[in-house]
C-alpha cells in the first residue's frame, strides 16, 4: 500500500496542471455551483459558488467543518439533488437538465453511494441488499453478481447474514458491496468510516484504495479525520459552501 | 421494478407485520363476505321465486278485488266487496271470454285447526273442483273437493301436507275428524307437497268447499252478492294470455257496469314475476350498499395502515430512490402491497362467505328453499373488487411515497 503524503501547498502552476489534466477524462467538472435552501422566509446558502474539477480513476477527500456544505455537495455530485444555479457536468453530460428518471439512471447505472449510517434494509440478507440496485436496473443473474461483488469486500461468507448479524465495519462492507454492484463509474461516501473505530475505518479505505486502484473507479468521499484523507490523492477542502484550499498528497504521476 | 420483484416483496413486507395486516384486512373481509353472501342469497332468492311462479303454472291468470296501484296488488277496499261468486260464473259463461279455460274462485280466512289435542294455524281456503286443476295441485291420497260437496255445502277438507304433518304426526287423516272455528268437518284429501308459493303457501293451507265457506264459516248478508277474495283464471293457451288478459278485464268491467277506473286487477304469472325480481333487485342494491359501506371502511383502514407503512419505511424508500428507483418503480411497490393486502382480504371474505351460503342452505326459510348461489362469477366478482379497493385506497400513499425527497427521506430518523 503506498501512502505517500506530500504535504506541499498547492501552487498555481501544479493546479493548471492538474486541470488540463482532467479536463481530458474528468468524471466530475463543477462550475460556479450554487445551492440555496429555502426554509419558509429564510434562505440558507449551503452552496456558494463551488468550482472544482475530479478526474476519472482520482480518489479526492472532502473536508471542512460541519454545516460547511459537504454532504450537500455529495448530493450534488451523487445526482440525488441539483444545483440552484451553476453547472455540474457528468461525465460530460450536463446534469442540471436531467429530469427526474434520467437522474435515477444516472444514480442506477454510474453511481455507488455509501453513507455513514449504512442504510441496509433490516429484513433482508447481505445477498439481499447487495441486489437491490440490479432490482431497478435491468440485468441477469442478479444473484451471482451480488454474490461476487460481496466477494470483493471479503464477505461472501456473510451472504445469507442480515444487517443485525454483522459488525459494523461488516455492514459497511455491505455497504460498499452495494455500491459496486452495478460496476459504477463513480463512488461518493458521505463520512464512511464515521460510525466505526479506527481498525474497521482502515479495512474500509484499504478497500476503497483498492477499488480505486484495481478497478480505476473514480472515489469521493467526505471525512472529518485527517488519517482516514490521507489514503486519498487530494483533499478539497471546504468552507460557508466554498472551495477554499486544495491538497495535493500524491504527484500527478502517482494518480496511475 | 418488475411484477415479479414487487410481489414478494410485498408478501414478505406484509408478513413482517401479521398482526397487523390481519387487522387491516378485517374490515375488507366482512364486507367481501357480506356483499358476497348477500348476492349469492339474492340470486339463490331470486332462482327460489321464479321456480315457484312457475311452478303455478305457465297460463295462470290472477284476478284480485282493488283498484291497481303502482305499488302491486292492493286488497281490497273498505268493505267493498268487488269480486263476487257472479264474476266467476259470468267469466266461465260468458261468450266474450272465449279463451278463458277454467275458472276458480277461492275464498281466504284464517283460522285455528284442533284435531284431537294438537292445532295448527292455518289459511281455510274456500274452493271449487276446479281449483285443483288451475292452481296445479296433487293429491298424496284422498279425494279434492268435489261439486257435489260444494252444492250440499259438505262439512268436508282437504289439508295440505304440512298442515297434515302437524295435526296427524302417526298419518292417516283420511276419514279423519277436525275442528275448524269449532266445527267438524271430515278430512277427504291430502295435497302433496308444493312448496312454498308467493300466493301463500299450498302447504299450509286447508281447502274446503266454497259454498261452505261462505255460509257456514262466513257469516255472509243475505241477498248480498257472495264475495270471493281471488279468482284464478286458467287460460286456454299460455302463448295468447294477453288475450285472456283482456277478455277478463272486459267481461268483468260489464258485470261490474265500470265506465272509468277499474275496481280489481289482473295479474299474470309474468307480471308477477318482474314486480317480485324488481323488489328483489332494489333489496339487493339495499343490502349491497349496507355490506359496501364495509368495504369503504377497509379501504379506509388499508389507506391508513399504508400511510403508517410509508412513513415507517421513509429511510427505505430514500435509499431505493439512491440506488436508482424512479418514482414509478417506488408507486408500484406500494400500490401492489395495498392490492395484495386488500386481495387477501377479499380471499378470506370469500372463504367466509362460502362457509356462510353453506350454513343458509342448512336453514329452513319458511317454506321456501332458498339456495345461496355462489357461483364463480361472483367470487372472481369479489376478488376483483377487493383488489380494486386495495388499488383505489393505495394511490395516495403510494404517491405519497413516491414523491419524495431522496435526501430528505434517507435524512429521516
Ligand atoms: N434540507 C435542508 N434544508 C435547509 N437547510 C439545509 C438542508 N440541508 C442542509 N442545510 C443547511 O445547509 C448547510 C450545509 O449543510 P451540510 O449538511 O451540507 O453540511 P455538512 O458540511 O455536511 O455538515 P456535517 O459535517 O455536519 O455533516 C447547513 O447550514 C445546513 O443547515
Ligand atoms: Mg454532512
Amino acid at each position: 500500500m503506498v501512502r505517500q503524503a506530500h504535504h506541499e501547498r498547492p501552487g498555481k502552476k501544479l493546479l493548471n496542471d492538474l486541470k488540463e489534466i482532467a479536463l481530458a477524462d474528468s468524471v466530475i467538472e463543477l462550475e460556479n455551483i450554487t445551492r440555496v435552501y429555502q426554509m419558509g422566509d429564510i434562505q440558507v446558502q449551503a452552496l456558494s459558488g463551488v468550482s472544482t474539477l475530479i478526474k476519472r480513476g482520482e480518489m479526492v477527500a472532502i473536508m471542512g467543518p460541519s454545516g460547511s456544505g459537504k454532504s450537500t455537495l455529495m448530493n450534488i455530485l451523487g445526482c440525488l439533488d441539483t444545483p440552484t444555479s451553476g453547472s455540474y457536468l457528468f461525465e460530460g453530460k450536463e446534469i442540471g437538465k436531467f429530469n427526474d428518471d434520467q437522474l435515477a439512471e444516472v444514480r442506477n447505472r454510474k453511481i455507488g453511494f455509501i453513507f455513514q449510517s449504512f442504510n441496509l434494509l433490516r429484513r433482508t440478507t447481505a445477498a439481499a441488499n447487495v441486489e437491490l440496485p440490479l432490482v431497478y436496473g435491468n440485468g441477469r443473474g442478479r444473484r451471482e453478481r451480488a454474490l461476487k461483488a460481496l466477494e470483493r469486500v471479503g464477505l461472501a461468507h456473510r451472504a445469507n447474514h442480515k444487517p443485525s448479524e454483522l459488525s459494523g465495519g461488516e455492514q459497511q462492507r455491505v455497504a460498499i458491496a452495494r455500491a459496486l454492484v452495478n460496476n459504477p463509474s463513480l463512488i461518493l461516501a458521505d463520512e464512511p468510516t464515521g460510525n466505526l473505530d479506527s481498525r474497521s475505518s482502515n479495512e474500509i479505505m484499504d478497500i476503497f484504495c483498492q477499488l480505486n486502484k484495481k478497478d480505476g473507479i473514480t472515489l469521493v468521499l467526505v471525512t472529518h479525520e485527517r488519517d482516514v484523507a490521507l489514503f486519498t490523492q487530494r483533499i478539497i477542502f471546504v468552507k460557508d459552501g466554498k472551495v477554499v484550499n486544495e491538497e495535493i498528497l500524491k504527484t500527478g504521476s502517482e494518480i496511475r | 421494478m418488475k411484477l415479479t420483484d414487487a410481489t414478494p416483496l410485498a408478501l414478505r413486507s406484509l408478513t413482517a407485520n401479521k398482526m397487523r395486516s390481519l387487522l387491516t384486512i378485517l374490515g375488507i373481509v366482512i364486507g367481501i363476505a357480506s356483499v358476497i353472501s348477500m348476492v349469492a342469497l339474492g340470486r339463490g332468492a331470486q332462482r327460489a321465486i321464479v321456480t315457484q311462479i312457475q311452478g303455478m303454472g305457465l297460463n295462470l291468470v290472477m284476478v284480485f278485488p282493488g283498484a291497481t296501484n303502482t305499488g302491486g296488488v292492493q286488497g281490497s277496499v273498505g268493505s267493498q266487496a268487488s269480486l263476487t261468486v257472479k264474476d266467476a260464473e259470468a267469466l266461465v259463461n260468458s261468450a266474450d271470454a272465449p279463451s278463458v279455460a277454467a275458472v276458480a274462485p277461492e275464498t281466504r280466512q284464517f283460522a285455528q285447526i284442533v284435531a284431537g289435542g294438537v292445532n295448527t294455524n292455518s289459511s281455510v281456503l274456500g274452493v271449487t273442483p276446479e281449483y285443483q286443476d288451475v292452481r296445479l295441485l296433487d293429491l298424496a291420497e284422498g279425494d279434492f273437493v268435489t261439486q257435489q260437496d260444494v252444492t250440499a255445502r259438505s262439512m268436508v277438507v282437504v289439508l295440505g301436507s304440512r298442515v297434515a304433518e302437524t295435526l296427524f304426526p302417526d298419518g292417516n287423516p283420511v276419514g279423519q275428524i277436525v275442528r275448524i272455528r269449532e266445527r267438524p268437518f271430515t278430512v277427504v284429501g291430502v295435497l302433496k307437497s308444493k312448496g312454498g308459493q308467493i300466493t301463500g303457501s299450498v302447504d299450509d293451507s286447508v281447502y274446503i268447499p266454497l259454498s261452505t265457506s261462505q255460509y257456514r264459516l262466513q257469516a255472509q248478508r243475505r241477498g248480498s252478492a257472495l264475495s270471493v277474495g281471488t279468482i284464478y283464471v286458467s287460460a286456454a293457451n299460455s302463448s295468447s294470455i294477453q288475450q285472456t288478459v283482456e277478455e277478463v278485464a272486459n267481461v268483468l268491467r260489464q258485470e261490474h257496469r265500470i265506465v272509468s277506473d277499474d275496481d280489481f286487477t289482473i295479474r299474470t304469472q309474468e307480471e308477477m314475476m318482474q314486480t317480485v325480481s324488481q323488489v328483489l333487485a332494489i333489496f339487493t342494491l339495499f343490502l349491497g350498499a349496507v355490506a359496501s359501506i364495509s368495504l369503504l371502511v377497509g379501504g379506509i383502514g388499508i389507506m391508513n395502515i399504508m400511510l403508517v407503512s410509508v412513513t415507517e419505511r421513509t429511510r427505505e424508500i430514500g435509499l431505493r430512490k439512491a440506488v436508482g428507483a424512479k418514482k414509478r418503480d417506488i408507486l408500484i411497490q406500494f400500490l401492489i402491497e395495498a392490492a395484495t393486502l386488500s386481495a387477501a382480504g377479499g380471499a378470506v371474505g370469500v372463504f367466509f362467505a362460502w362457509l356462510l351460503t353453506r350454513a343458509m342452505t342448512r336453514i329452513p326459510m319458511g317454506n321456501a328453499n332458498i339456495n345461496p348461489q355462489l357461483s364463480p362469477d361472483i367470487i372472481a366478482l369479489g376478488l376483483i373488487t377487493a383488489t380494486a379497493i386495495g388499488l383505489f385506497f393505495g394511490v395516495y400513499p403510494a404517491a405519497r411515497a413516491a414523491r419524495m425527497n431522496p435526501i430528505d427521506a434517507l435524512r429521516s430518523e
